[in-house]
C-alpha cells in the first residue's frame, strides 16, 4: 500500500514539481464533464474562441509592417502589457497544477508557487526597461547592440528556438491532455485543435492579435478564479483561520494525510492531522532540488524569449515597467487565490475523487467549480465548470502563440534577416518571412504534440526555465552591466550555457531508467498478486453481497495496478538503459540550475576576458548611456 | 531608421549621468540582492527550521503560512518601492540627460 501511494506521490511530483500536466492522466478514462453536458461545454469554448478571432480579424488588417508583427506596433499600453504577460506565463500549468498541489499536499504547494512571482523582481529591476530601451523585436536584437551581430543573433536565435520548443512540447502535450481528461474529445483532435486555431491568431494577427489573445485570457482567468474563490470563501463570512480552520477540520484533509504520512500518523489525533497539512513537508522533500529549481525560476524568467519580447511592444521604458508591476500585482493575487482554490477543493471535493479524474490534480480547479454549481448532475455545475474548462482551452492557445511567434521571429528576424540577408529585407519581405516561420514552427508544434503523445514531459518546463536562465540571462544581464562583456563571452555563454543545462537533465533521475523501471514494477506486479490471493480468499468467505461488492471494488484496483505495471514493463521493450546509455542517473538533481547556472555566468565571464572585440570594446558607453536614458529608444509607429 | 551620430563618452562622464548610474546601481543591485536572499530563506527555513514554521500565530495560521504570504507582500513591497523612486527620480534624471543630449554629445 505504501509503496503504491509512493509511486503515485513520485509520479506526481514529476508531473507537477515541473509544472506541466502529467502525462499519467491520458490513461484516464474518465472525463470531468458529464456526458450529457458537454453541448454546454462546446457552447462556452465557442462562445471564447469566436471573441478571439473576431480580435485577430481586427488586428489582421493592421498587421503590414515587421513593427506591428512582432512588436504589435510599440502602442501597447503599459496596462495592457502587464495583464498580457500575466496571460503570457500563467499556463495551464500554474492554473490547474499549483492550485491540484495544494488540494493534495497543503502547505508545500503553496509554497511552491512562490517563486514564480519572484521572478518578476529580476524581470522590474534589472531586465525589462534596459531591454526596452536598446532592443528592437528579439533577444537576438539585445545582444547584437554591441556583439558581432552575425554570431549573437545566430546563438540567440538557437537559444529562443531551443528554449521555445522544450516549453512548447510540454504545452501541447499537456494541453492535449487536459482537454482530453475535461472533455473527453480525442487527444490528436485536441492539438491539432490547439495548434491550428493559435496559429491562425499568430499568421493573420502577429503580435497585436497574440497580445488581445492573452489579455482576454488573462481577464477570464482572473475573473473565474474570483467567482470561484468568491463562492468558496463566502460560507466562512471571509474569515482567514475560519476557512483554514475548516481544512484543519475536513475529514478529507485529515484522511490525505494520514495517507501521506503513513505510520507517523497513527498516534497524532484528528486535529493534528489537520494542522499537518498547513505544515511544510508532504511534497517537496528534497531542499537542495527546491534551491535549484528556485534559481531557475528566478532567473529563468527574465531570460525567457517569449517574456522579453513582449517589453518591445510598449512606446517607452516606463510603459514597461507599468507593465510588469501590473504583471506582478495580477500573477501574485492570483497564486493568493490559488490557495483558497486548492484548500476549497480539498474541503469540498476531496482527494479521493480529484485523483479519481486524474492523478495529479489538475483536476481540483475544474471540480471546484462544479461542485460550487451544484454538481455533477446540475446544469448550473456543468456551466461552471465549462466555463473554467474553456479558460483552461484559452490559456493553452494563449501561451502557445506567444511561444511560437518567439521562435518564429527568431527565426525570421535573426537567421534570415540578421545573418542571410545582411539585414537588407523590404518590410513585406521580413513580414512575409515571419508568417512563413510561424507556419513552419506551428507544424512543428502540432508534429511534437502528436508523437510526443503519452511520454513523460512534465520536467520540459523547468527544463526550459534552467536553460533560460543559465544561457540567455547571464548573456544579457552582462551585455547590460559589464563593460568588458564582448561576442567570445555570448558565444561561450549560450553554448555552454544551454548544452550544461541540457546535458545534466539527460543524466538525472527525470529520464526513465528501464532496469529501475521494471523493478519497481514487478515489485509492484508481486505486491498485487499478493494482495488479489488474499482478496479472493476474503470474496469466498465474505458473508453478505455489500462486503462482496467492497471486495470485488478492491480486486478491480488490484487488477487495473497490475495491468499499469505490466503496460509499464512492456512499453520498454527491450531497453535496458537510458536514452544517453546510462543504468542510473548520474546525478541526484532534478534541475540543474544549481551547477548550470553558475556555469553560464562563468562562461561568459571567461569567453569574454579571453576575446578580443574592440566593437563590444567601443559600443559599451553608448550602450549604457541609452540603456539608462532611453536616448534613440525604438518609437512607437503611428498607425 | 537615420540615428543622429552621438559622442557617447561625452554623455557617459557628464557628473548628470553619473549621479544616475551611481543612484541607479546601488538601489537596484541592493533590492536585487534582498530580493533574492528573501526568498531562498523560504525553502531553507521550511526544510530546515520546520519547528518554527509550525509554530501557530493565529487559529490554524502558523508561521509557515504567514512567512510565505509576506514573500508575496515583499515581493509587491520591492515593486512598489523601486516604481516610486524609479518614477520620481530616475525618469527625471534621465529626462535631463536625455534633453541634454544633443548639446552635450551632439557634435562628434
Amino acid at each position: 500500500m505504501t509503496h503504491a501511494i509512493a509511486n503515485i506521490r513520485s509520479r506526481a511530483a514529476g508531473a507537477l514539481l515541473f509544472g506541466a500536466l502529467p502525462f499519467a492522466a491520458s490513461a484516464a478514462d474518465t472525463s470531468a464533464v458529464n456526458e450529457k453536458f458537454r453541448w454546454l461545454t462546446f457552447l462556452v469554448f465557442g462562445a471564447i474562441i469566436s471573441m478571439t478571432m473576431f480580435v485577430t480579424y481586427l488586428a489582421a488588417k493592421r498587421v503590414k509592417s515587421a513593427s506591428q508583427f512582432y512588436a504589435a506596433g510599440r502602442s501597447v499600453t503599459g496596462i495592457q502589457n502587464g495583464w498580457a504577460i500575466a496571460g503570457d506565463y500563467l499556463s495551464a500549468a500554474s492554473f490547474l497544477g499549483i492550485a491540484g498541489l495544494i488540494s493534495l499536499y497543503g502547505y508545500d504547494g503553496f509554497m511552491y508557487s512562490v517563486g514564480w512571482l519572484v521572478a518578476y523582481i529580476t524581470v522590474l529591476l534589472v531586465i525589462a526597461e534596459p531591454c526596452r530601451n536598446i532592443g528592437k523585436y528579439t533577444l537576438g536584437d539585445i545582444l547584437a547592440f554591441r556583439n558581432d551581430p552575425k554570431s549573437a543573433k545566430t546563438v540567440a536565435a538557437l537559444s529562443t528556438i531551443t528554449v521555445s520548443i522544450f516549453y512548447l512540447t510540454a504545452q501541447m502535450v499537456g494541453g492535449g491532455v487536459l482537454v482530453k481528461t475535461l472533455i473527453g474529445i480525442d487527444y490528436e483532435v485536441s492539438v491539432i485543435a490547439v495548434g491550428v486555431l493559435m496559429l491562425g491568431y499568430v499568421l493573420f494577427g502577429g503580435m497585436v492579435a497574440t497580445t488581445w489573445v492573452q489579455i482576454i485570457k488573462a481577464i477570464l482567468l482572473v475573473t473565474a478564479s474570483i467567482m470561484l474563490v468568491v463562492f468558496t470563501w463566502a460560507p466562512y463570512g471571509f474569515s482567514l483561520p475560519g476557512f483554514l480552520q475548516a481544512a484543519v477540520d475536513s475529514a478529507n484533509v485529515q484522511g490525505q494525510v494520514t495517507k501521506l504520512i503513513g505510520d507517523a500518523a497513527k498516534s497524532m489525533s484528528p486535529q493534528e492531522l489537520g494542522q499537518r497539512f498547513l505544515e511544510p513537508g508532504l511534497f517537496l522533500k528534497n531542499p537542495i532540488d527546491q534551491i535549484s529549481l528556485g534559481m531557475a525560476l528566478v532567473l529563468g524568467t527574465a531570460g525567457m524569449p517569449h517574456i522579453l519580447m513582449r517589453f518591445f511592444t510598449v512606446p517607452t521604458a516606463k510603459d514597461a515597467r507599468v507593465s510588469v508591476i501590473w504583471a506582478m500585482g495580477i500573477i501574485g493575487g492570483f497564486y493568493v487565490l490559488t490557495l483558497f482554490l486548492g484548500l476549497g477543493s480539498a474541503i469540498n471535493v476531496g482527494q479521493a475523487e480529484i485523483t479519481r479524474i486524474d492523478k495529479g490534480g489538475n483536476m481540483a480547479g475544474p471540480l471546484l467549480a462544479q461542485f460550487l454549481g451544484g454538481g455533477a448532475d446540475s446544469m448550473l455545475g456543468n456551466l461552471f465548470l465549462a466555463f473554467v474548462a474553456a479558460v483552461a482551452f484559452a490559456t493553452i492557445v494563449a501561451v502557445v502563440a506567444g511561444l511560437v511567434l518567439a521562435s518564429a521571429s527568431a527565426m525570421s528576424h535573426d537567421i534570415w534577416v540578421g545573418v542571410v540577408r545582411g539585414e537588407s529585407a523590404t518590410q513585406e519581405e521580413e513580414v512575409r518571412a515571419a508568417r512563413i516561420c510561424s507556419i513552419i514552427v506551428g507544424i512543428v508544434a502540432i508534429a511534437i504534440g502528436i508523437l510526443a503523445k503519452g511520454q513523460n514531459v512534465a520536467h520540459l518546463v523547468a527544463l526550459a526555465f534552467a536553460v533560460a536562465a543559465s544561457s540567455n540571462l547571464p548573456c544579457v544581464l552582462l551585455t547590460l552591466y559589464w563593460r568588458k562583456c564582448n561576442t567570445g563571452g555570448i558565444v561561450a555563454g549560450m553554448i555552454i550555457g544551454s548544452v550544461t543545462a541540457i546535458g545534466l537533465v539527460m543524466v538525472s533521475p527525470n529520464m526513465t531508467y528501464p532496469t529501475i523501471v521494471k523493478a519497481n514494477s514487478e515489485k509492484a506486479i508481486k505486491a498485487a498478486d499478493d494482495k488479489l490471493v488474499a482478496l479472493n480468499a476474503d470474496l469466498a468467505a465474505a458473508a453478505d453481497e455489500a462486503a462482496k461488492t467492497k471486495i470485488q471494488t478492491a480486486i478491480a484496483a488490484q487488477e487495473k495496478a497490475k495491468k499499469t505495471a505490466l503496460d509499464n514493463v512492456a512499453k520498454l521493450g527491450d531497453a535496458t538503459t537510458s536514452l544517453v546509455g546510462l543504468d542510473k542517473p548520474l546525478i541526484e538533481l532534478k534541475n540543474p540550475g544549481l551547477i548550470s547556472i553558475p556555469l553560464g555566468f562563468l562562461a561568459v565571464i571567461l569567453g569574454s576576458l579571453l576575446y578580443r572585440d574592440k566593437r563590444a570594446d567601443d559600443m559599451w558607453d553608448e550602450l549604457y548611456v541609452r540603456q539608462n536614458t532611453g536616448i534613440q529608444a525604438e518609437g512607437a509607429v503611428a498607425h | 531608421m537615420a540615428q543622429k551620430p552621438m559622442n557617447w563618452v561625452a554623455i557617459d562622464q557628464d557628473p548628470r549621468f553619473q549621479e544616475l548610474h551611481r543612484k541607479k546601481s546601488a538601489f537596484l543591485w541592493g533590492l536585487m540582492i534582498f530580493s533574492i536572499i528573501y526568498y531562498f530563506l523560504l525553502p531553507i527555513g521550511a526544510a530546515y527550521f520546520t519547528d518554527i514554521f509550525k509554530i501557530k500565530v493565529w487559529g490554524p495560521i502558523n508561521v509557515g503560512l504567514l512567512f510565505a504570504l509576506s514573500e508575496f507582500i515583499v515581493a509587491w513591497g520591492i515593486a512598489w518601492i523601486y516604481a516610486r523612486r524609479a518614477n520620481t527620480e530616475f525618469d527625471s534624471m534621465a529626462d535631463q540627460i536625455n534633453r541634454a543630449a544633443s548639446s552635450i554629445g551632439g557634435a562628434k
